[in-house]
């Protein structure tokens, strides 16, 4: 064994995921059933007792954002997050590919917890092959009766990183600009037409099932105390073997490139590597040898993120992969608010200029100033994160930038 | 109520205050470019950051409810930092040219610029390029100024109710649009300058006034709209004894009846007043040309003509048309007019101009 630890992906291959006979064969909507004899509040705690953290990105607590959902509003809605937009990110997709029931089962029971008859699934925009995949998975859990008068109905994006942002991501199911929200109100209140809403990542709610069937300790004793279970990770770049792993939350990120990713490609060196997606900081060899779990990536200034590991070798130019990823942050800024409209847009030209040898050392001066700004007045994660990965490659890899300017 | 501390100062605020109310509560001075009391909230320009104890990120007051023991600094280092890089991020894609800007000395990224001291932009690179061409009688649309707070979206939306703009493409290239990018006559706008009213900033200028005086050079008379008989309060900006544009009145106290929402002719129909064609005089045709005469004249031959067409074809071959650019006194006493002198009940009105 490489030491993945499969529990999404135990079956992957071994079942077809839209037929909801197949996942009842191995153990599946034992979990709602299990719910449905519960009352909401005492599932809402096992998912607490659980500390199931969200596997979209910010980590934040599943069960206390599912209790933030006013019990007596009569009309509610469950809403997965399927956007996965950030690059390099296809972990959602492989949850569905191989096991789309325990997505449906984990929406199922959050209905349950909060009260919802209805759910949505936001599907990414390029994946037209995922929203039949899951129509058909709907249609046969319906007709295995398993989902009861619980429905879901599937909703295609259109290609905007933005409309991952979950609030974003609801007004694009109103059929609005894809444009977040600002918050407070927070989706939990007055989300999807107005209404209390919980928005949820696929992995997250994949899980549920087997916290419900397996008890919360179970889940909790996984891999990282603070952020237990198991994280499905995406390898890409120059790695050996760029493919998908399911590891516990404690795994260490040098294991994930040396063991699972089979090392660096050609048999050189690790220049860099960048946890989460596009948004995440480049990580220096020096610190690879931490757990990947939320809060030690956040202890070395990373992300876990998305769970995409992007692997950087010796002979890549970082400046250039930086300058890339400022422009996909300057064609995917919404362009609600001013530090990220105009500054993803300044940071573009800016770091293109250095990329192209014309930069000076003012031009680093003011990236590393509207990157302070950026972080800390943006409306949105977009702006937000946009800066950290060239933040974060000036810090470490000064020198690469030094070379270039003028 | 709630009570936090913003800058040193303790307040005591009704629960629900904005963290904005809350700091102008309190005697600060909090700048904003997409805020407006009357629209709803964006949340989007983050000029109103400040820095709450505790946050990691500044914090936007004009969207955040004020809550108990909040301890905020509206004028720390980073906040300053953050409005300042804000400003220089809007002047890198603005045209600026204050000297021949209608909105100088009335223009808040020209305050807040003077406030902050921010002289340039260090982000300057791509020039503005959205300058929009359109061909009607009475907004210009100079986006190269836009400061894209949306505000001219909300007003149409919300006050006036004709949706005729809105936000098209993403990102750096945003840009404020009708449908289809047609000219404003094209689309379902009705002309009423709401945009105008509400936009802080030179990029929406009425065409009529162009030219004819900023603000600040002009006398201001606060008066009522004489078109029709809503009441509408607007301001006419004098020059030299002559009225050279039309402001709104904001302030529901001095203007209960629109709080400064006009339509085309009260905005933009104000020409007619120094008109060479307006009629200043009575005028009656002899020999099939128009002629000066006074008024005992004028309304001897009126007289005299309606009761020879009344005896000669009866009293209902008279119909009477009146105006709503007349007080409703007037209106009265031409009804009593057409039923009690001339015996019809032909009266009708224009209803509306
Ligand atoms: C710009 C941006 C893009 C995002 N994209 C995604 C995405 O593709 N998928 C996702 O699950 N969450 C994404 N998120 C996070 C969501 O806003 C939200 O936090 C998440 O769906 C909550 O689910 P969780 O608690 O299960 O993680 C994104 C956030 C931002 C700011
Ligand atoms: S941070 Fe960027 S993506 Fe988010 S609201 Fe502002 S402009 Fe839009
Ligand atoms: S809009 Fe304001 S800052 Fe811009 S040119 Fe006009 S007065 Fe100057
Ligand atoms: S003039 Fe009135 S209707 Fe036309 S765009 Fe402006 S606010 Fe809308
Ligand atoms: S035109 Fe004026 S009101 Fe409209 S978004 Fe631009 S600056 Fe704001």
């Amino acid at each position: 064994m490489n030491g993945e630890k499969r529990i999404l992906l135990e079956y992957a291959d071994k079942i077809n995921p839209e037929k909801a006979e197949d996942y009842i064969k191995v153990g599946g909507y034992k979990g709602l059933e299990k719910a449905r004899k519960m009352k909401p509040k005492q599932i809402i705690e096992e998912v607490k007792k659980s500390k199931l953290r969200g596997r979209g990105g910010a980590g934040f607590s599943t069960g206390m954002k599912w209790s933030f959902v006013p019990e007596h509003a009569p009309v509610k809605y469950v809403v997965c997050n399927l956007d996965e937009g950030e690059p390099g990110t296809y972990k959602d997709r492989i949850i569905c590919e191989k096991n789309a029931q325990a997505l449906l089962e984990g929406m199922a029971i959050c209905a349950l917890a909060i009260g919802a008859k209805k759910g949505y699934i936001y599907c990414r925009g390029e994946y037209p092959h995922i929203v039949r995949l899951l129509n058909n998975a709907i249609e046969s859990a319906k007709k295995a009766g398993v989902l009861e008068d619980f429905d879901i109905e599937v909703r295609m994006g259109a290609g905007a990183y933005v409309c991952g942002e979950e609030t974003a991501l609801i007004e694009s199911i109103e059929g609005k600009r894809g444009e977040p929200r600002f918050k407070p109100p927070f989706p939990g209140v007055e989300g999807l037409w107005g209404v209390p809403t919980v928005v949820n990542n696929v992995e997250t709610f994949a899980c549920i099932p087997y916290i419900l069937t397996h008890g919360a300790e179970w889940f909790a004793s996984i891999g990282a105390p603070d952020y237990p279970g198991t994280k499905v990770l995406t390898l890409t770049g120059d790695i050996n073997n760029p493919t998908y792993f399911e590891v516990p939350t404690d795994y260490l990120l040098s294991d994930v490139i040396y063991k699972l990713g089979g090392g660096i490609k050609g048999g050189r060196k690790l220049k860099a590597v960048q946890v989460g997606g596009s948004s995440g900081a480049f990580i220096p060899p020096e610190n690879i040898h931490t757990s990947i779990d939320f809060d030690s990536m956040s202890r070395i200034g990373a992300s876990l993120g998305s769970g995409a590991v992007f692997v950087l070798d010796e002979t890549r130019d970082i400046v250039d992969v930086a300058t890339r990823i400022a422009k996909f942050f300057e064609h995917e800024s919404c362009g609600k608010c001013n530090p990220c409209r105009e500054g993803t847009f300044r940071m573009y030209e800016m770091m293109q200029r250095i990329n192209a040898g014309r930069g000076s050392e003012e031009d680093l001066e003011n990236i590393l100033v509207l990157s302070r700004v950026m972080q800390k007045a943006s409306l949105c994660g977009l702006g937000q994160a946009a800066p950290i990965p060239i933040e974060t490659t000036i810090k470490h890899f000064r020198e690469d930038y030094m070379r270039k300017l003028m | 109520m709630i009570t936090l501390t913003i800058d040193g100062k303790r307040v005591t605020v009704p629960k629900g205050t904005s963290l904005l109310d809350a700091c102008r509560i309190a005697g600060a001075d909090i700048p904003t470019l997409c805020h407006d009391p009357e629209l709803s909230l964006a949340g989007s320009c983050r000029m109103c950051v400040v820095e709450v104890a505790g946050r990691r990120n500044l914090i936007a007051s004009c969207v955040t409810p004020a809550e108990e023991g909040m301890q905020v600094e509206t004028e720390s280092e980073a906040v300053i930092e953050a409005r300042r890089i804000i400003l220089e991020l809007l002047l890198a894609r603005h045209k600026l040219e204050c000297h021949v800007c209608e909105r100088d000395g009335d223009c808040k990224l020209q305050d807040y610029c003077y406030r902050y001291g921010v002289k340039d932009s260090r982000f300057k690179g791509e020039e503005p390029h959205f300058y929009k061409e359109d061909p009607n009688p009475f907004i210009e649309r100079d986006y190269d100024k836009c400061i894209m707070c949306t505000k001219c979206i909300r007003a149409c939306a919300e006050i006036t109710g004709a949706f005729a703009i809105n936000l098209k493409n993403r990102g750096h290239n945003a840009v404020i649009s009708t449908a289809f990018d047609l000219g404003l006559k094209d689309s379902t706008c009705v002309f009423c300058g709401q945009c105008i009213m509400v936009c802080p900033v030179g990029s929406l200028v009425s065409k009529v006034e162009k030219g004819r005086g900023r603000t600040y050079q002009t006398e201001k008379v606060r008066t009522v709209c004489t078109y029709c008989g809503t009441g509408c309060t607007l301001e006419l900006k004098v020059l030299n004894d002559r009225v050279v544009g039309v402001n709104s009145i904001r302030d529901e106290k001095l203007s209960p009846a629109n709080r400064g929402a006009l339509c085309v002719k009260g905005r933009f129909g104000w020409d007619f007043i120094d008109s060479p064609e307006r009629l200043k005089e009575p005028l009656v045709r002899k020999n099939g040309e128009l002629m000066p005469v006074s008024w005992e004249e004028a309304l001897d031959y009126t007289a005299k003509r309606l009761k020879e067409v009344k005896e000669k074809w009866g009293s209902d071959s008279i119909a009477v048309f009146t105006s709503a650019r007349t007080t409703n006194e007037e209106n009265y006493l031409l009804q009593k007019l057409a039923r009690a002198v001339i015996g019809t009940n032909n009266i009708d009105h224009c209803a509306r101009l």
